[in-house]
């Protein structure tokens, strides 16, 4: 897995409540069988019209934010559908951390796993950077998962909590599997003792 | 022992390793694949030099992208002919159970599961699959996985995951005739938010809960995700029982007594603690529709479009005001008054055989609008359509003008050729109505299929409950 540590990056703002997965990466592309592709495809159905266009009024497509890793959101990001294909496009676009008031469970857990770090902030706090972003063109911040702060160069400094392990997991870049596979016989053990099984009773054709 | 929830006795029972601090392991009973989430966790696999653990626990169909008419000729998308080709392979190499495209078993995932009886009450089932939590229904401890985390069990078996907290959703009293499981889980939504759940697994429970057929709470389970909750369940009892009794997987003979037996010690104990109560009186429940882009923006059949000024937020104001925008609708338009060009039935939520029952009554003997462009009747499984078909359903639906077709997601979330065009207009029976879900610039409504259904006719929402026909279950 990628490890993230530290990062300074332009902010976008992304100001809706409950942006689903749908709309973070539409139907049509998690037909692909790759991980890699879809920076292109990030907010298809907004970012572009009819035949690829570039949208103008779409807010990535703005001059001022070209470049931006960071993405910042409102309540509940990343609801819906389960596809990783989500957290694939934020990466492939170039964000690496995510700013917001909270997440939906799958996507926040899918984020870990691809190397971006989902900052969780109070309304109050995410309203106040959306302000700065707002106000200030080429408003960067720095988010450092060792210090677990979020600061700017202007003095603002806010610190935010995640779960020890994830932090650990994240600053290490460790693989996930492999992590589980130190405890291959305790999952030995547990299969001698709990015999999990499906038996076939009657037949089924395939 | 303290009384536990369904829950926490799932949990403990599947404990491989649990430490301070850390997630615990727990082990995961049946995995289920399909084509859309699967492809990258084989090739992440193969990349690592890794086999699959547990191929007997590990059960795959193609749904998402499969087309619902004309199987029999090849299939005309290219990228999507790689996927399933990919997902043939994959089960090929590493022995897994799949139910291909000409299989009599295919069907959407969360729909043969259950029907071919892999889910079973005590168990924990995972997808890679926001709707997993279906399996709830049965007291499955169910839920929907990214990639990453369909490779990592296909690996080991095993998911890596922190205790959830849990809430318990109780709907008392009896719900009035046309008033479905659907619409119960659509008000629990209207009410929760659709990121009330979120970090908590929900229990369903209460008189409503328990008189609904297995059909019904799989709908409401179902629709846990839409609330933030990643399972739903209910706790097992005759009915779940009654359901599984000679399915294919299902334990036969003195092992079915058996298995009967070690099921009703898995609901939840009298006096368990839940960490959230949320309480609903059924006969308060109406029919409900959406007006919006997200499934809590829901409300009465006898209700009005709101008016985006009367939510208290400027965030939800301005999602009011989007979500408005994007539907074509002007605030204080009668739902009633809403005109629909085309009707949808089916999906993991709505296209169980009691479901298509439950439509085809409305149905019958009537004939679909003239004003529609298309009404969509998509069977969950190859074996509700055979069931359906046995019982002359797509004879009632043919003749009133439903088009009826072969199992899959379809028009859900239109990865196939079911799609809705821009700016048309759908009642569907599904459970997104996400911007461009089902098809970019299209305007999903979600509603129970027996509104669907009565909406095909009348070509407008109307509200079922003036009808004159059966509506028990």
């Amino acid at each position: 897995m990628k490890p993230f540590t530290k990062h300074t990056g332009l902010v976008a703002p992304m100001d809706r409540v409950n942006v689903d997965t749908d709309q973070i990466v539409p139907k049509q592309f998690i037909k692909w069988v790759t991980r890699e592709g879809y920076g292109r495809v990030l907010f298809y159905d907004w970012r572009y019209r009819d035949g690829e266009v570039p949208n103008p009024d779409f807010v990535l497509n703005k001059p001022r934010y070209a470049g931006a890793t960071v993405l910042l959101a409102r309540a509940n990001f990343g609801c819906g559908s389960s596809r990783e294909h989500a957290p694939w496009a934020i990466h492939g676009y170039g964000f690496r951390a995510i700013i917001a008031p909270s997440y939906a469970d799958i996507f926040y857990n899918n984020c870990f796993k691809n190397g971006i770090l989902p900052v969780t902030l109070p309304d109050a706090q995410v309203d106040e950077l959306f302000r700065k972003t707002e106000q200030t063109e080429g408003y960067r911040v720095t988010v450092d998962l060792e210090t677990q702060t979020v600061t700017d160069d202007s003095g603002f400094r806010i610190p935010f909590q995640v779960d020890p392990f994830r932090r650990d997991c994240l600053l290490n870049g460790w693989d996930d599997i492999g992590l589980t596979l130190r405890f291959e016989d305790q999952i030995s053990e547990y299969e001698r003792r709990q015999k999990p099984g499906a038996t076939q009773y009657s037949p089924v054709k395939q | 022992m303290p009384p536990r929830t369904m829950y926490e006795k799932i949990w403990d029972a599947h404990v491989v390793r649990e430490e301070p601090g850390q997630p615990a392991i727990i082990y995961i009973d049946r995995h289920l694949v399909h084509e859309a989430t699967s492809a990258q966790a084989f090739a992440g696999l193969r990349a690592a030099g890794r086999k699959v653990r547990r191929p007997d626990l590990t059960f795959a169909t193609m749904d998402h992208s499969i087309p619902t008419k004309n199987r029999h000729l090849p299939l005309a998308d290219d990228v999507a002919a790689a996927q399933f080709a990919a997902l043939e392979k994959n089960c090929r190499d590493f022995d897994i159970l799949l139910f291909d495209t000409r299989s009599p078993q295919q069907g959407i995932v969360h729909v043969i599961g259950p029907e071919l009886g892999l889910t079973q009450p005590g168990l924990t089932i995972v997808c890679g699959d926001s709707h997993t939590a279906t399996h709830g229904a049965f007291g499955v401890l169910a839920f929907g996985i990214g990639t990453s985390e369909v490779e990592h069990v296909l690996a080991t078996q095993c998911l890596s995951q922190f205790r959830s907290k849990t809430m318990l959703v109780r709907v008392e009293g009896k719900r009035a005739p046309g008033v479905t499981a659907k619409d119960i889980i659509l008000a629990i939504i209207g009410k929760i938010g659709i990121g009330g759940g979120t970090g908590h697994v929900i229990e369903y429970a209460g008189e409503a809960i328990r008189a609904l057929s297995m059909e019904g709470r799989m709908t409401v389970c179902n629709m846990s995700i839409e609330g933030g909750a990643r399972a739903g369940m209910v706790s097992p009892d005759e009915t779940t029982f009654a359901y599984l009794e000679g399915r294919p997987f299902t334990p036969r003979g003195k092992d079915f007594q058996a298995a009967v037996d070690h099921w009703k010690s898995v609901a939840t104990d009298a006096g368990a603690k839940h960490d959230t109560l949320v309480e609903f009186h059924a006969p308060d429940i109406a029919p409900q529709v959406t007006w919006g882009t997200n499934p809590g923006m829901v409300t009465d059949i006898t209700g009005r479009v709101p008016d985006p000024n009367s939510f208290k937020s400027d965030v939800d104001r301005r999602a009011a005001e989007s979500a408005l925008e994007y539907m074509a609708l002007k605030p204080g338009t009668k739902i009633e008054d809403i005109a629909v060009d085309q009707v949808f039935i089916g999906s993991c939520t709505n296209s169980r055989i009691e479901d298509l029952r439950a439509a085809a009554r409305v149905a019958a003997g009537k004939k679909v609008s003239a004003s529609l462009k298309a009404a969509l009747v998509v069977p969950g499984s190859m074996q509700v359509k055979a069931q359906a078909e046995k019982e002359g359903l797509d004879k009632i639906f043919r003749a009133a003008g439903f088009e009826w077709r072969d199992a899959g997601c379809s028009m859900c979330l239109a990865m196939n050729d079911d799609v809705l065009p821009s700016g048309e207009r759908c009642a569907s029976t599904s459970n997104r109505n996400f911007e461009g879900r089902q098809g970019k610039g299209g305007r999903t409504h979600l509603v129970s299929p027996v509104m669907a259904a009565a909406a095909a006719i009348e070509g407008h929402f109307v509200d079922v409950r003036g009808w004159a026909v059966d509506q028990s279950e």
